[in-house]
C-alpha cells in the first residue's frame, strides 16, 4: 500500500484548559473504512471536526492525499470541497427540500449546472432507497430518512473522503439499520470513510480498521477481528465489555 | 388551536379504521363534552354582557358624562370633521410605506454587515455600531425635533425642506436601528449546526449566509418585524409636531378651532383601524412560527 489517503501525526486539540486530543497518529489508505470508538467524550468527534477543519488544531498534521489541511495558507474551503461530512443529528437544512438540499453545494460550490445536479441528487436518492422524497422538506421525513438525506448531501459531490460522526446515534433503534446499509454498499463501492460508532456489531464486519479512543489518544488500533474480539489493552477490553453487556 | 388538533386526529381516525363505530361509552362521553361545552358558551356570553351593562351604567351615571359626551362624542362635530382627517390619514399612510420599505432594506444591510466577518468592512462595522448605539438611545419624539428643524437649519445644497419628508427621515433613522437589531437577532438565531453543515459541503462564509442562515433568519424574525411595523404606522403621528397636514395635526387644528376633542377620537379610530388587523395577523404569524417550532424540535 502506497501513501494513506488521510495522514494524521500529532495531532493535538484542547477546547480551554481540557486537552481533548494529546497525540493522535492515525492513516486511513484509499477505499477503506476505519471506526473510531471509545467512551463519550473520548475525543473522536473532535478528532472528524479537526480533519474537517471545523475546529482548528492546535498542533500536528493532518494530510490529505499529500496536501497538508492544516496549513494556516491552505483556504479552508478548498480543502473542504473533498471531504464529505455526516452528522449525528443530520443537520439538514430545513428551509430546503431534500432535493435542493443535495444540489445546493454542487451547483453553488462545484459549478454543476442545475440540470445535471439533480438528475445525480435524484440518482442518488433513488438509491438510497428515498426517490419519492425529493421534493418533501427535511421536517416531513423519520430520523432514518432524514439521515439518508443527509448521507446523500455528503456524496453529491463526490468527496474523497467521507466522514460520519456517529450518524446513527439519534436513531430509534428500528432506524439504525437502514443507516448502516447504506454504509456498507458504500464500502462496497469504495468509498473513503472514517466513522465515529458506538455499533460494534457494523464495527465489527464493515470496518477495516478500528481504533479504540481513550483520553485523547488511540489506547489500541488493529483490523477489527483483533481489536473487538481479542483486545489487548486493559481499558479496550474494560470498554467492550461495557458496551457490549448492555 | 385545540380544535384543528381533535380535527386531524378524527380524520386520522376516520381513515385509519373505516366503519368503526363508536362504543356507547364513547358517545356518552361525547354527548358529555357537548353539554358541558354548551354551558361554558352560555356562561361566557351572560358573563360578558353582565360586565358591558354594568360598565355602561357606570359611565353613564358619572357625573362628568355629559360633558365628556358633548366634548368627545359629538356626532356633528364626527361629520364635520371627519373627511379632513381621513384625507390627512392618507399622508399617514404614505409616509409609513415610504419609510418601511427604506427601514427593511438599511435594516437588513447593517445586520448584514454587523455579522460578517470580512476585515475590510471593519469600518463599516464599527459605524454601524456606532449608529444602533445611538439611534436606539435617543427618543423618536426628539429625533422628529432634530432632523426636521435641525436638517433645514444646515442649509445644506439638496437638503429636503418638506416637513413630511423629514419626518421620514427621522422615523426610518430611529426605526432602522430597532430593524437592524431584529435582523442580527434573527441571523444569530440560527442554530450553529447549520452553519457547520454549510460550511462542511465547502460553502465559503457568503454563501453559507446567503443561501443557509439568511433565509431561516427572516423567517424567524418576520413576526417581531410586524409587531414593529405596527408601532411605526402609529408613530406617524410625532410627525405632527413639524406641522405637515396628517391626521393627527388635521385632527388639532380642529379640535382647537371648535373647543371640542371629537376629532382627536376621529383620528385614533383611523389608526385602530389599521393597526387591530396588523396586530391579528401578526398573532397568527406568530402562533404559526411557534407550532412549525414546536413540530421541528419534537423531530
Amino acid at each position: 500500500m502506497s501513501e494513506a489517503l488521510l495522514r494524521i501525526r500529532g495531532l493535538r486539540k484542547h477546547y480551554g484548559d481540557r486537552l481533548v486530543l494529546r497525540s493522535i497518529d492515525l492513516d486511513v489508505a484509499e477505499h477503506q473504512v476505519v471506526c473510531l470508538i471509545g467512551g463519550s467524550g473520548s475525543g473522536k468527534s473532535t478528532l472528524l471536526r479537526c480533519v474537517d477543519l471545523l475546529d482548528q488544531v492546535d498542533d500536528g498534521t493532518v494530510h490529505l492525499g499529500g496536501v497538508e489541511l492544516t496549513d494556516p495558507r491552505l483556504d479552508a474551503n478548498t480543502a473542504r470541497r473533498r471531504i464529505g461530512v455526516v452528522f449525528q443529528a443530520y443537520n439538514l437544512f430545513p428551509h430546503l427540500s431534500v432535493l435542493d438540499n443535495i444540489t445546493l453545494a454542487p451547483t453553488r460550490v462545484h459549478g454543476v449546472p442545475r440540470k445535471q445536479a439533480e438528475d445525480s441528487a435524484r440518482e442518488l436518492l433513488a438509491r438510497l432507497g428515498l426517490a419519492d422524497k425529493a421534493q418533501d422538506y427535511p421536517d416531513r421525513l423519520s430520523g432514518g430518512q432524514q439521515q439518508r438525506a443527509a448521507i446523500a448531501r455528503a456524496l453529491a459531490t463526490e468527496p474523497e473522503l467521507l466522514l460520519f460522526d456517529e450518524i446513527t446515534s439519534a436513531l430509534d433503534p428500528e432506524l439504525v439499520g437502514e443507516v448502516l446499509d447504506v454504509v456498507a454498499d458504500l464500502k462496497q463501492r469504495g468509498l473513503t470513510i472514517l466513522m465515529a460508532t458506538h455499533e460494534m456489531g457494523f464495527a465489527r464486519h464493515a470496518a477495516d480498521q478500528v481504533c479504540f479512543l481513550e483520553d485523547g489518544v488511540i489506547r489500541e488500533q488493529g483490523s477489527a477481528e483483533q481489536v473487538l474480539n481479542n483486545p489487548r489493552h486493559a481499558s479496550t477490553q474494560r470498554f467492550l465489555s461495557r458496551v457490549l453487556d448492555r | 388551536m385545540a380544535d384543528e388538533t381533535t380535527a386531524a386526529l378524527k380524520q386520522q381516525a376516520t381513515e385509519g379504521d373505516q366503519g368503526h363505530q363508536p362504543s356507547a361509552r364513547q358517545l356518552e362521553r361525547e354527548r358529555f363534552r357537548r353539554s358541558r361545552k354548551r354551558r361554558d358558551t352560555w356562561i361566557a356570553a351572560l358573563c360578558t354582557a353582565a360586565f358591558l351593562v354594568v360598565v355602561c351604567v357606570a359611565v353613564v351615571a358619572s357625573p362628568g358624562w355629559v360633558r365628556v359626551h358633548t366634548l368627545f362624542l359629538n356626532g356633528a362635530e364626527f361629520r364635520k370633521t371627519f373627511p379632513s382627517i381621513l384625507h390627512g390619514f392618507w399622508l399617514n399612510i404614505q409616509m409609513f410605506l415610504i419609510a418601511e420599505v427604506v427601514i427593511l432594506v438599511l435594516g437588513l444591510l447593517i445586520a448584514l454587515v454587523r455579522v460578517t466577518r470580512a476585515p475590510g468592512l471593519q469600518p463599516l462595522r464599527l459605524a454601524a455600531t456606532v449608529y444602533v448605539d445611538v439611534f436606539r438611545g435617543v427618543p423618536t419624539l426628539l429625533l422628529v425635533f432634530l432632523i426636521g428643524y435641525g436638517l433645514p437649519a444646515l442649509q445644506l445644497q439638496g437638503t429636503p425642506s418638506q416637513p413630511w419628508v423629514l419626518g421620514v427621515i427621522a422615523l426610518t433613522l430611529s426605526y432602522t436601528a430597532y430593524v437592524a437589531e431584529v435582523f442580527r437577532a434573527g441571523l444569530n438565531s440560527v442554530h450553529p449546526a447549520q452553519r457547520n453543515a454549510a460550511r462542511a459541503l465547502g460553502l465559503s462564509e457568503p454563501q453559507t449566509l446567503r443561501h443557509v442562515i439568511l433565509p431561516q433568519a427572516v423567517r424567524n424574525v418576520v413576526p417581531p418585524l410586524l409587531n414593529d411595523f405596527i408601532a411605526l404606522q402609529k408613530d406617524t403621528a410625532m410627525v405632527a409636531v413639524l406641522g405637515p397636514l396628517e391626521a393627527l395635526r388635521e385632527a388639532q387644528i380642529n379640535a382647537d378651532y371648535d373647543f371640542n376633542y371629537t376629532p382627536y377620537l376621529g383620528a385614533a379610530l383611523l389608526f385602530i383601524a389599521v393597526t387591530i388587523p396588523l396586530t391579528r395577523y401578526a398573532d397568527r404569524l406568530q402562533r404559526r412560527t411557534a407550532q412549525r417550532q414546536r413540530a421541528e424540535a419534537a423531530r
